[in-house]
């Protein structure tokens, strides 16, 4: 008779206990996966969101850049670094852009302006600026147009068809000046933003500021922030001075403590419940022994190493914690499968925030594998904590004691 | 020949500010094949002489030696590995594993002994069928009356072929038929392996049967007699 055919028989000994013990471990670990679903799906809209929006999963730029945002600091694109961005496995796309600020006038008002010189192609595939044209259409390739917020828009009182003044000081301090038709309103979800973009194409940008050829960044997309650690762990290899490489978090780090400092929250309520759990099994582990000491006492007394009787109540503690992970596991894949795919959508309140945090108003779910096996692994971390004690109480049975139980 | 020698075997607890002394001092040997009685009111001392006879409760002092060997002063790993190679238990409750099957209670011990499968099983049959629990082997203890629980205890007791086997009031749980019945099978098996069987009972039927029987009271041995049966 194999220890695990016996730990394994002695579970059903009383089927009622282990089946409860195994439905409470069940639905612990459907509700553990379920928030850390619903967790991990929100920060992933959020990422995506912030990522989508703007920043990029990841930014190429000068290292003076990084320290001063001037465009003094801006760099040529050269074919050894765009080598290294299109060989770097993972990256699907990437955009180049001129940032700088100027200001912005209309007739008689003027105000403070981020001016964003994109490839409008490019930047559309990477941040997925054309949905945000409220008015007008979108930027082509060398277009001398303007997309501009509108908010900013509102306050500069223009319109499509209309013209806008740019002026500042371009590269080396060289005078920016130029006059630009309104050929798009852009509406952001993020009220931030509409005060305060104008788009224009990359090469009208690099002419306003006189700086030819010449990017404040370079705009680096992946599939999804999964194969971020991958690709930075390549670009950074590569990447060297005067260039550096940021990924989303290392350039917002705001959005990252707010991501860390729910995640503390979530751990509480999830450790609550694995506490729930764990109290749980070694209730049912406490009984199966103090019912069996006698039993136990007899398997010593007739020859057993209490070594092995150890490792037999090893397999019943690993087995009990098994049964109900493993099936609350597969209980969990076919629910956060259907709310993955049919996320729940937000009322009231909260789905205004989230509008305008410019995330749709859905709850949303992750089906990141590490949401599925975090809880196994922390049943199996669980379990083996609590299988001290049968161990301990094997090693140390008294068996004239035991024999008297 | 000698199978146990004891020697000025004592036992004394401690509760509290009272010592009371369980065993006091008992000499004594049992021979290959005996089939010996250790008899005497309750309270008498007769089960923890046996506890300290098996490996199982040690002794506040005295020495208790089988095939030459102190038990007590083997390491608890050995004494664990001894206790299986040496010494077979029937216990008054049976305390057969209650998930194993009958067949299986018997070959465990053989299992932890190390014995290949093939022998097991033989040997498994073999002992099922001298306590006439053959058809029975695959039955789990439920489902088997007392006398027949107490006949695989027997069997199991049987299988690591040990030098003794020490029953502790095996008849206490029986009616007077099941009683009889496991003691003509004991006896058959004392025969036929020449196995030390020692009991301890004040069962007067367990009396009846054994060739030797020590009467026990306040620790001492007050007698010990022998029978021709």
């Amino acid at each position: 008779m194999k220890d695990v055919i016996l730990a394994w028989r002695n579970l059903w000994r009383n089927t009622r206990r282990t089946l409860i013990t195994s439905a409470s471990i069940f639905f612990g670990v459907i509700f553990s996966t379920l928030m850390t679903s619903m967790q991990y799906g929100s920060y992933d809209a959020m990422i995506d969101n912030i990522v989508k929006f703007y920043s990029g999963y990841a930014q190429i730029f000068t290292e003076e850049y990084h320290e001063n945002k001037t465009i003094n600091n801006s760099f040529e694109l050269g074919d050894a670094l765009m080598r290294i961005v299109e060989e770097t496995r993972g990256v699907t796309e990437y955009a180049p852009r001129l940032e700088y600020f100027a200001l912005a006038s209309s007739k008689e008002i003027t105000k403070g302006t981020l001016v964003i010189g994109i490839d409008p192609a490019q930047e559309n595939k990477v941040t997925g600026t054309k949905k945000w044209v409220h008015k007008g259409n979108y930027l082509t390739k060398n277009d001398k147009g303007v997309l501009v917020a509108i908010d900013l828009a509102r306050y500069l009182q223009v319109n499509i068809g209309d013209t806008l003044v740019l002026y500042g000081q371009g590269f080396h301090g060289v005078m920016a000046a130029g006059k630009y038709a309104v050929k798009g309103i852009l509406k952001f979800p993020s009220p931030e933003l509409n005060k305060q973009f104008v788009y224009m194409s990359i090469t009208n940008c690099q002419e306003l500021f006189s700086a030819e050829n010449r990017l404040t960044s370079l705009v680096i997309m992946v599939k999804d922030h999964y194969e971020l650690p991958g690709v930075m762990k390549q670009l950074k290899k590569k990447i060297t001075a005067p260039f550096m490489v940021m990924s989303w978090d290392e350039l917002q780090p705001e959005l990252v403590s707010m991501i860390e400092a729910d995640k503390a929250g979530g751990l509480v309520m999830k450790a609550i419940l694995y506490l729930l759990v764990g109290f749980g099994i070694f209730g049912t582990i406490l009984m199966m022994i103090s019912e069996r000491r006698r039993e136990l006492g007899v398997m010593v007394a007739i020859g057993m190493q209490k070594i092995k009787l150890g490792k037999l109540l090893f397999y019943e503690t690993l087995f009990i914690g098994s049964i109900g992970a493993v099936a609350g596991l597969v209980g969990s894949i076919p629910i956060i499968q259907y709310f993955f795919y049919n996320p729940i959508p937000l009322t009231g309140d909260a789905a205004q925030t989230m509008i305008e945090m410019g995330i749709e108003p859905f709850m949303y779910f992750s089906m990141a594998p590490f949401v599925f096996y975090s809880q196994a692994t922390t049943i199996f971390i669980i379990t083996l904590v609590i299988a001290i004690f049968p161990v301990y109480k094997a090693l140390t049975i008294k068996v004239n004691t035991a024999l008297r139980a | 020949m000698k199978v146990i020698e004891i020697r000025n075997l004592k036992k004394t607890y401690n509760t509290g500010e009272v010592k009371v002394k369980a065993v006091n001092g008992i000499s004594i040997d049992f021979e290959e094949g005996e089939f010996a009685a250790i008899v005497g009111p309750s309270g008498s001392g007769k089960t923890t002489f046996l506890n300290m006879l098996g490996g199982l409760d040690r002794p506040t002092s005295g020495e208790v030696v089988i095939g030459g060997a102190n038990v007590w002063e083997l390491s608890s790993r050995k004494l664990i590995d001894f206790r299986m190679n040496n010494i077979g238990f029937v216990f008054q409750a049976y305390n057969l594993i209650p998930v194993l099957t009958a067949g299986e209670n018997v070959e465990f011990i053989m299992q932890l002994q190390g014995m290949p499968k093939k022998e097991r099983g033989m040997r498994t049959k073999e002992l099922l069928e001298a306590v006439g629990l053959a058809d029975r082997i695959n039955s789990r203890p439920g489902k088997l009356s007392g006398g027949q629980q107490q006949r695989v205890a027997v069997a199991r007791a049987l299988a690591s072929r040990p030098k003794f086997i020490l029953a502790d009031e095996p008849t206490a749980n029986l009616d007077s038929k099941a009683t009889t019945s496991l003691l003509e099978m004991m006896a058959e098996m004392n025969k036929k392996y020449n196995t030390t069987f020692i009991f301890a009972t004040h069962d007067q039927r367990v009396m009846d049967k054994a060739r030797r029987i020590v009467s026990i009271e306040d620790g001492r041995i007050l007698s010990d007699e022998r029978f021709e049966r």
